[in-house]
C-alpha cells in the first residue's frame, strides 16, 4: 500500500487568517506549530473543542493533556503510547499521539504497566471510593476560596490580629490556587480513565468480533450503569415536577415563562410555593452543577448559573405527572433487561470457551464503568463550573477597575496574562497609581474577540500531515474513536458537501421525520417545540429535560458512547451524533429525516 | 407408514429419515414436527426411485452405464445423459407405484385441483446436498395428477443431467448410492416470498437474522431474477438495523398452463417494501424457533400466502459457509482475567 498517496495538508500550509495574527500569537509558544511538526500526523480535536478556543479557555487543553500524558506515559506506563501533543491555530486545537514502536521498549513498559494498571484494576472499588473523597475535598477547597475584595483600607481586624499580609496579596494567592486546583482536578480526571476505557474497549472489541453487526449502542447497554450520577440532574427535575403537582403549584409552570418569573410567582404562593423553592435549593446543590456543554468552554454555564435549561423541561414533566405518570425510572426493570441482554448474547456465542472469556471481560467492564460514567459529573461539570465561575469573579473585579468592559472579557486573556493583570491591579492598589491594564487590554480583547468570530466562520481541515497506515494508539482510539477508516471518510468528506445526506454515529435507533430546530446555545432552548428534531453542536445529559419534547436528535459532536446517546436511548428517540457539521448544513425549520439505526440524516426540503 | 412403502407424509418423518426422504423432505417433516407451518404434502421416498430404476435396469443398465464414463469425456457424458433421461421420462411406472402416487395426490388435493410443487430431495449428506442444490429441479404450479407424475419423473431424470453426472464423476461419488426422493406439496400462492438466514451471510454474525424478500413467488428471489429487498434484524434487540428497499422490476406469478412466468411489477409497488415491520418480526421469530429446533444456524425459504397472509416455510437447510470457519475461539478464558486488557493496551497492529 502506498502510504504517501493519502495525506492531509501540512501544518505549515495552514495560514493564520489575515488580521488575526496577533490573536494567534497570544497563545503560548509551546502550542504554536513549527516546521518540525510537518512530519507528524495531527487531527482536529473537534470532539472536545468544536469551536475556536479563546485565549483563557486553552487552559483546559493544557491541564487536560498534561494530566492525560502523565497517566499514560509515567503513571500507568501504557506499553504502546506516551501522551498527547497539542497545537493551536486559528483557535482550533490539533492533537497528535506519541507512539512507542520499539518492541524492546514496549516489552519494558508492559512490565511496568502490569505492576501499575493491574493494581488499579485489582483494587478498583477501594481506589475509586478514595477518589471520590479526594474529589469532594478538592471541590470543598475550591468552594472555600475567599471572595475577591480590595478594600480601600486593610480591615482593622487584620491589622490588629497581626496578619501581616495585605488584601492585594490574597488576589494572587486565590488566583494561583484556582489555577492550581484546576490542573490538579485534571490529574484526578485521568487517574482511572484510560484504564476504565481500556477495560470497556476490551469487551467492546470482543463483542464486535463475535457479533460483527452488533450496534455500538447494544454493547453500551450491556455495560452502562442504571444509577449513574449522570442521570441524577434529570431525575431531580422529575422529582421537582412531581412535587409541584403534589404542592398544587404546577399552574405556575407555563411554557415560555422565564425561570425568574416562575420563581417570583412561587414566592407569592405562600407555604406551598416556599416549600417548592426549598426543594429546588436541595436539588441545585449539587445536582444542578451540570453544565450545558462538556465543560471545556467558559460560556458553557451550569444549570445553576442559568436556570432556563432545567425550567424549560418542567412544564413537560408536569404535564406527564398530571397524566398519571410517575416519572420514576424503572430501575429494577432496567436492571433485569440489562441482565437478560447480557445472557441472550452470551447464549449466542460459539463455544463454552468464548462464554467464559465473555464472562471475564464483562465482569471487568462492569467493575470499571461506574468511574467512566461518574467522573464527568465531578470533574467536567461540578469542579469546572466552580473554576470558570471563580475566573469570572476575577473578570468582574478587573472590569470594575476598567481593565475591560465586561466580566467575560477576562477569558480573552491567557492564564498568564490574567495573572499579569492581577499583579498590575495589586500594584496599583498598593502604590496608589492607576493600573496600566485599562490602557492595554480593551484593545487586545476586542481584537481577540473579532479573531474568534473570524475563525468560527471558517472550517478547518479535520487532520494535518501524513496519514498513518494504522491508528492503534489506544488513547486515540478510545478517547476519540479515530481509526484509519474515519480518516478515509474525512478525506472523502470534502467531495460530499453537495449531498442531501449527513452521516454520523448511529446513537439510538428508529426513524423519524420532522422540522429541525437548530439550537446553537442554551439561550435558544426555549424555541424548541413539541415534535421538533433537535439539531445541536454537542448533546449532553443536561439537555435531557428537552428530550421529552423532541422527536429526534442530531449533533455535530459525540460518539455512540456519549451520554447524549444514552439519554436518547432512554427516551427511545432516534439520534445521530457526531455528524461533524449538522448545525451548519441543516437550516432552522428544514424538514429532515433521522435514521438513528444507520446513523444517517437526510435533508428533505 | 401411511399409504405404503413409497409415500411418506410430512408429519410421519423427520431428519432421521433423510436416507429415505432426502434432505428437503426430512427438513419439511422436521419443521412440521417442530410446529412450524409448511405447505402440506408428502414425500415420494427413495424406495420409489429404486423401484422405478429396478424396472429400468431390467431393460438395460443405468448405473453401470454412468459408472463406466470418464469425468473429462463430455461427449460421452452428454450422449449417456440424453439416453438415460429419455428412458426415464418415457418408461411406464410400475403399477403399484402408480397407484400409490395417484392415491396420495387425491388425498393431498382433497378433490380440488390445487396446484402442487414438485421438488427433488437429494439424499447426500449436507455439504454435498448444498452443492447439489442448484443441480436438481423444482417444478412449480403443477396441475393435475398426470402433470405431477411427469414432474416426479423429471426430478428423477435430473440426477442424470450432464452437470449432475459430471459432478458425481468428478467427486468419485458411487452410483449405487445415488438416489432421490421427491417432495410434493401444495403450492403457496405467495404475495411475498424470499429467503432468510439465521446467521449473516456477509459477516457470519449469529446475533442477526437477514431477510430477503420480493413480490410474488419465491422462485424469482432464489433464481436471482429480481434484486430482493433486504433487512437485517437483531435477534435479541429486534432492532431493524438495515433496510434496503430495491427496485423490484419483475415478479413471478403462476402461469395459466402450469409453471411460473415473470411479469412486470406495477410502478407503485416497485420501490415499496415487500414486507411490513410486523411481518419482519414474525419471520425473525420463526427463524429463531427453527434455529433453536435444529441447534444450529439455518438458511430458510419462506412464502406468505397471498390470500390468508399465513407465513409458510418451504425449506430450511443448515448454514454451511460460516459454520465451517468456526475453528478457533475468538478469545479464551485467561488464568488472570486482567490479561484480556493486553489485547487493547499491549500490542501494536503492524500494517
Amino acid at each position: 500500500m502506498n502510504t504517501q498517496s493519502a495525506a492531509f495538508p501540512a501544518p505549515s500550509s495552514l495560514q493564520v487568517l489575515p488580521g488575526t495574527e496577533r490573536a494567534q500569537a497570544a497563545y503560548p509558544y509551546y502550542m504554536q506549530f513549527t516546521a518540525a511538526d510537518d512530519a507528524r500526523f495531527w487531527f482536529y480535536n473537534s470532539m472536545h473543542f468544536p469551536e475556536p478556543m479563546s485565549a483563557f479557555d486553552m487552559v483546559t487543553a493544557e491541564a487536560a493533556y498534561c494530566a492525560l500524558g502523565s497517566s499514560t506515559t509515567r503513571v500507568h506506563c501504557l506499553p504502546t503510547t506516551l501522551g498527547i501533543d497539542y497545537r493551536i491555530i486559528n483557535g482550533r486545537v490539533y492533537i497528535g499521539g506519541n507512539a512507542v514502536t520499539d518492541p524492546a521498549e514496549i516489552a519494558r513498559r508492559t512490565g511496568e504497566f502490569q505492576q501499575r494498571a493491574f493494581y488499579y484494576y485489582g483494587n478498583w472499588e477501594r481506589l475509586y471510593a478514595q477518589w471520590r473523597e479526594k474529589m469532594l475535598a478538592l471541590i470543598r477547597e475550591a468552594q472555600a476560596l475567599p471572595k475577591l475584595e480590595l478594600p480601600e483600607f486593610e480591615p482593622l481586624a487584620n491589622v490588629h490580629s497581626g496578619r501581616g499580609i495585605a488584601s492585594n496579596h490574597q488576589l494572587l494567592e486565590t488566583y494561583q490556587k484556582t489555577l492550581e486546583g484546576y490542573f490538579r482536578m485534571w490529574h484526578h480526571h485521568f487517574e482511572f480513565l484510560l484504564l476504565g476505557y481500556g477495560a470497556y474497549m476490551t469487551f467492546f472489541a470482543f463483542c464486535k468480533k463475535a457479533f460483527p453487526e452488533i450496534s455500538d449502542q447494544t454493547v453500551a447497554r450491556m455495560v452502562a450503569g442504571i444509577e449513574a450520577e449522570i442521570f441524577r440532574p434529570d431525575e431531580e427535575l422529575r422529582r421537582l415536577a412531581r412535587r409541584a403537582v403534589e404542592l398544587g403549584v404546577d399552574a405556575e409552570f407555563q411554557e415560555g415563562r422565564t425561570a425568574q418569573a416562575i420563581m417570583t410567582a412561587l414566592g407569592t404562593r405562600g407555604a406551598a410555593g416556599r416549600e417548592w423553592l426549598e426543594e429546588l435549593a436541595t436539588s441545585r446543590d449539587p445536582w444542578f452543577n451540570i453544565n450545558v456543554g462538556d465543560g471545556f468552554y467558559h460560556y458553557h454555564r451550569s444549570w445553576n448559573d442559568d436556570l432556563s435549561m432545567p425550567f424549560a423541561g418542567l412544564p413537560g414533566y408536569i404535564a406527564r405527572v398530571k397524566a398519571g405518570e410517575s416519572l420514576k425510572r424503572p430501575i429494577e426493570k432496567l436492571q433485569a433487561q440489562r441482565r437478560q441482554l447480557i445472557q441472550d448474547y452470551r447464549d449466542l456465542l460459539g463455544s463454552e470457551e468464548e462464554r467464559q472469556a465473555y464472562d471475564q471481560m464483562i465482569a471487568l467492564a462492569h467493575r470499571v464503568f461506574p468511574y467512566v460514567e461518574g467522573h464527568k459529573f465531578y470533574c467536567e461539570h461540578w469542579y469546572t463550573n466552580l473554576f470558570f465561575n471563580k475566573i469570572r469573579e476575577f473578570g468582574t473585579l478587573l472590569a470594575a477597575h476598567g481593565f475591560f468592559a465586561h466580566e467575560a472579557d477576562v477569558f480573552h486573556l491567557t492564564h498568564y496574562e490574567v495573572e499579569a493583570a492581577i499583579i498590575d491591579l495589586m500594584t496599583s492598589w498598593s502604590n496608589g497609581s492607576p493600573p496600566r491594564g485599562p490602557e492595554r487590554w480593551p484593545q487586545i480583547v476586542s481584537e481577540r474577540r473579532a479573531a474568534i468570530g473570524e475563525w468560527a466562520k471558517h472550517s478547518t481541515p479535520p487532520a494535518l500531515g501524513p496519514v498513518p497506515d494504522v491508528i492503534d494508539d489506544p488513547a486515540i482510539v478510545m478517547l476519540w474513536g479515530i481509526t484509519r477508516e474515519s480518516l478515509d471518510r474525512w478525506l472523502r468528506a470534502t467531495s460530499d458537501a453537495g449531498s442531501r445526506e449527513l452521516r454520523g454515529f448511529a446513537a439510538s435507533s428508529g426513524i423519524v421525520e420532522g422540522p429541525a430546530c437548530v439550537v446553537r446555545s442554551v439561550e435558544e432552548i426555549a424555541r424548541v417545540r413539541q415534535g421538533d428534531i433537535l439539531v445541536c453542536q454537542i448533546t449532553n445529559p443536561t439537555w435531557a429535560p428537552i428530550f421529552q419534547k423532541i422527536a429526534g436528535a442530531v449533533s455535530d459532536i459525540g460518539g455512540s458512547m456519549s451520554h447524549a446517546a444514552i439519554v436518547a436511548r432512554e427516551f427511545g428517540l432516534p439520534a445521530v451524533v457526531g455528524t461533524g457539521n449538522a448545525t451548519s448544513r441543516i437550516k432552522d425549520g428544514q424538514r429532515i429525516r433521522v435514521d438513528g439505526g444507520r446513523g444517517v440524516v437526510t435533508l428533505l426540503s | 407408514m401411511g399409504a405404503g412403502a413409497h409415500i411418506a407424509w410430512f408429519d410421519e418423518i423427520g431428519l432421521g429419515d433423510r436416507e429415505q426422504v432426502g434432505g428437503k423432505g426430512g427438513s419439511l417433516g422436521e419443521l412440521t414436527r417442530a410446529g412450524i407451518a409448511v405447505p402440506p404434502g408428502y414425500v415420494v421416498r427413495t424406495a420409489a426411485f429404486e423401484r422405478f430404476l429396478e424396472s429400468l435396469e431390467r431393460e438395460a443398465p443405468v448405473r453401470a452405464a454412468v459408472a463406466a464414463l470418464k469425468g473429462d469425456d463430455l461427449e460421452s457424458i452428454t450422449a449417456c445423459s440424453r439416453a438415460l433421461r429419455g428412458r426415464m421420462e418415457e418408461a411406464e411406472l410400475p403399477g403399484e407405484l402408480l397407484e400409490e402416487l395417484t392415491a396420495a395426490h387425491a388425498r393431498l388435493s382433497a378433490g380440488t385441483e390445487q396446484p402442487v410443487a414438485v421438488r427433488s430431495s437429494a439424499t447426500c449428506e449436507d455439504a454435498l446436498d448444498a452443492s447439489f442444490a442448484g443441480l436438481q429441479d423444482t417444478y412449480l404450479w403443477v396441475r393435475g395428477v398426470a402433470q405431477m407424475l411427469e414432474r416426479v419423473r423429471s426430478c428423477w431424470a435430473s440426477l442424470y443431467s450432464v452437470p449432475s453426472i459430471s459432478y458425481r464423476l468428478k467427486h468419485g461419488f458411487p452410483e449405487e448410492r445415488v438416489a432421490m426422493a421427491v417432495v410434493v406439496q401444495i403450492m403457496v400462492d405467495a404475495g411475498t416470498a424470499g429467503v432468510m438466514f439465521t446467521r449473516s451471510p456477509t459477516t457470519g454474525d449469529r446475533s442477526v437474522v437477514t431477510i430477503e424478500g420480493a413480490w410474488g413467488l419465491g422462485s424469482a428471489v432464489v433464481g436471482g431474477e429480481v434484486t430482493p429487498d433486504r433487512w437485517v434484524l437483531g435477534k435479541i434487540t429486534g432492532e431493524i438495523s438495515v433496510r434496503e428497499i430495491s427496485d423490484k422490476l419483475i415478479q413471478h406469478v403462476p402461469a395459466a398452463n402450469g409453471g411460473v412466468e415473470a411479469v412486470a411489477v406495477g410502478e407503485e409497488r416497485r420501490r415499496a417494501p415487500s414486507l411490513s415491520d410486523t411481518q419482519l418480526q414474525e419471520l425473525s421469530s420463526i427463524a429463531r424457533r427453527v434455529e433453536r429446533h435444529y441447534g444450529r444456524a439455518q438458511d430458510i425459504e419462506w412464502a406468505i400466502d397471498r390470500h390468508s397472509g399465513a407465513i409458510l416455510l418451504l425449506q430450511s437447510r443448515p448454514e454451511t459457509v460460516w459454520s465451517a470457519r468456526d475453528a478457533a475461539p475468538i478469545a479464551k478464558p485467561q488464568q488472570d482475567p486482567l490479561m484480556h486488557v493486553m489485547s487493547i493496551f499491549g500490542t501494536r497492529r503492524c500494517p
